[in-house]
């Protein structure tokens, strides 16, 4: 493998506020080796995809603290399908009810991670599915 | 070869996987670099620098805005600092630039500056000539927030922008020179704030003094022809205007885009240009030259000659100095005219 950087996109769609766990894990990210495109609070799904295409990026990293995950995550990976980025690889961060992780799964999302993630092994899982 | 059509024909995806490309230097670089390179010179390349925090991306997405409604296609490409320790880096410059997204005559990519220090990124002109190539009417580069000497910017840009803002007082003098001398523009962003036209004065003042200092400089000799060539002169001279803006509500945006045309017109019409053209083509040729020749030196000296010499130095039989000058001579006489 090379030793180029992983670059991956941190996002926040919808109207959901709760930007701190984004910031923490862009930072873990960061720390990690990583190059992190934060985009900020407010990103409607195609805002998300758009920028996914631009930079190029290897890994989609969403934080969702809203409880909209079930309405937003659908329409991110159906965009992705129709720009052709299905294959990019996407992880849900936030507020996700313990009964509603196994659908996020089938819907194609790669990774689910709580409140009190260990940002160890949010790097792991992306170095991971990188290689 | 159908990457290089695509990037040209203005498929983003395709643009999109040749930055990476080419920012990564991956083998395939140098063949869409030379490719597409016949396909640039189009763009109108702009420049926009300054101290972190400033506004740049907040200016830039106010301007691109204001340039999209007249009709120009943009590229964009926003260079933010890597971490020293870990390589990584937070780019963050899209979360001013939110008005542009999905709007298909903006393209925007960030980089980040991997380990370079002068304020771009090593790629940084390459990518430059792969948005000129893909048609962008105006390719834009903001640069990371500086302090005083990185100014790498200047021979990347036909237009430099700089922008500072209220409040730096008269440490504009001695700290802010560097950056000073390269614009093409000033901006004075967040003129909300007090303090503007004490700002403003100060800058006036230095800009003055600065060009004075060259006019006298060429005293003794233009003298004579001064008397003739005063109006011709008078056209030939840009004039680096102060504007002042406020990025987040856009005021002075529509000022700043004005000059921004004028200065282009002015170097287009006093062959300006093209001395920047070739200022800005030597320092890409003279950049990859460095760095091939560093390449390729690494790759003849083998790692082991590499590591003793360290190993050398260390145990205190060289010094860092001679040792560097040994390589050299050592590459000389064994490899150079072995080749082939
Ligand atoms: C702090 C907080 C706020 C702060 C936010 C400050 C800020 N700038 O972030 C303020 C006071 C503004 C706020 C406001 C509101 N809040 Co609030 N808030 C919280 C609280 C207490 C903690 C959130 C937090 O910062 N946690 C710390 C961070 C580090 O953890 P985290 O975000 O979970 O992130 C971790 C993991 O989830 C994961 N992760 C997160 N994102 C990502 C992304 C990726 C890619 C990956 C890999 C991992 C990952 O890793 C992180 C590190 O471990 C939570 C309750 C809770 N205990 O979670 C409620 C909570 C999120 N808020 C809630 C609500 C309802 C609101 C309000 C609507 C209240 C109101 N009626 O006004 C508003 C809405 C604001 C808005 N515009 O969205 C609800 C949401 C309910 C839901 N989802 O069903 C919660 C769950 C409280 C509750 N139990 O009801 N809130
Ligand atoms: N009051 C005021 N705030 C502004 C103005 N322009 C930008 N800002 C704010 O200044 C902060 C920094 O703006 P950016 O556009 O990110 O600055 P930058 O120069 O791109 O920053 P770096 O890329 O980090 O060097 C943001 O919070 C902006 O909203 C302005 O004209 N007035
Ligand atoms: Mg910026």
């Amino acid at each position: 493998m090379s030793d180029n950087p992983i670059r991956i996109l941190i996002a926040k769609p919808g109207l959901d506020g709760h930007d701190r766990g984004a910031k923490i894990i862009a930072r873990a990210l960061r720390d990690a080796g990583l190059e992190v495109i934060y985009t900020g609070l407010r990103q409607s799904p195609m805002m998300i995809v758009e920028a996914a295409m631009q930079e190029d990026v290897q890994v989609i990293g969403v934080s969702i603290l809203s409880g909209a995950h079930q309405v937003l995550v659908p329409r991110i990976i159906n965009l992705l399908h129709e720009k052709g980025l299905g294959h990019v690889p996407l992880l849900v961060g936030g507020i996700i009810p313990e009964n509603e992780v196994d659908e996020l799964f089938q819907m194609g999302v790669t990774g689910v991670f709580g409140p009190g993630t260990s940002t160890s092994d949010v790097v792991a899982l992306v170095q991971d599915v990188i290689t | 070869m159908s990457l290089i059509k695509q990037i040209i024909d203005g498929d983003r995806r395709a643009l999109a996987q040749a930055l990476t490309i080419i920012e990564n230097d991956d083998h395939s670089s140098q063949n869409i670099l030379t490719n597409v390179y016949r396909h640039t010179g189009c763009a109108h390349l702009i420049g926009i620098t300054g101290i972190p925090g400033v506004g740049k991306s907040t200016l830039i997405n106010s301007l691109s805005k204001l340039m999209r409604k007249c009709g120009d296609t943009i590229g964009l490409l926003a260079i933010d600092p890597s971490s020293q320790f870990s390589k990584g880096a937070i780019l963050g410059d899209r979360i001013r630039m939110k008005d542009l997204l999905g709007d298909e005559g903006i393209f925007i990519r960030s980089m980040a500056s991997r380990g370079v220090l002068g304020g771009l990124s090593s790629t940084t002109a390459a990518a430059v000539d792969i948005l000129d190539a893909a048609g962008f009417d105006r390719v834009i580069v903001e640069t990371v927030g500086v302090g005083q000497s990185e100014v790498d910017i200047a021979s990347n840009a036909q237009t430099s922008i700089v922008v500072l803002c209220p409040g730096l007082g008269d440490s504009i003098q001695a700290a802010k020179s560097g950056l000073l001398e390269i614009a093409d523009i000033i901006v004075i962003n967040k003129s909300d704030y007090p303090e503007v036209n004490l700002t403003k004065s100060y800058l006036r003042e230095m800009i003055d003094i600065g060009s004075a200092a060259q006019t006298s400089d060429a005293g003794e000799q233009n003298a004579i022809s001064d008397i003739n060539e005063k109006s011709d002169t008078d056209n030939c001279v840009w004039e680096v205007p102060i504007i002042t803006t406020v990025a987040t509500t856009g005021e002075g945006i529509g000022d700043l885009f004005e000059r921004l045309l004028a200065h282009h017109d002015h170097i287009k019409s006093t062959g300006e240009i093209i001395r920047r053209h070739r200022s800005r083509l030597r320092a890409i040729f003279e950049s990859r030259l460095r760095k091939q020749l560093y390449t390729k030196l690494s790759q003849m000296l083998s790692e082991d000659y590499w590591l003793r010499q360290l190993e050398v130095i260390m145990e205190g039989e060289t010094d860092p100095y001679t040792a560097a000058t040994n390589c050299i001579k050592h590459f000389e006489t064994n490899y150079i005219g072995d080749e082939d």
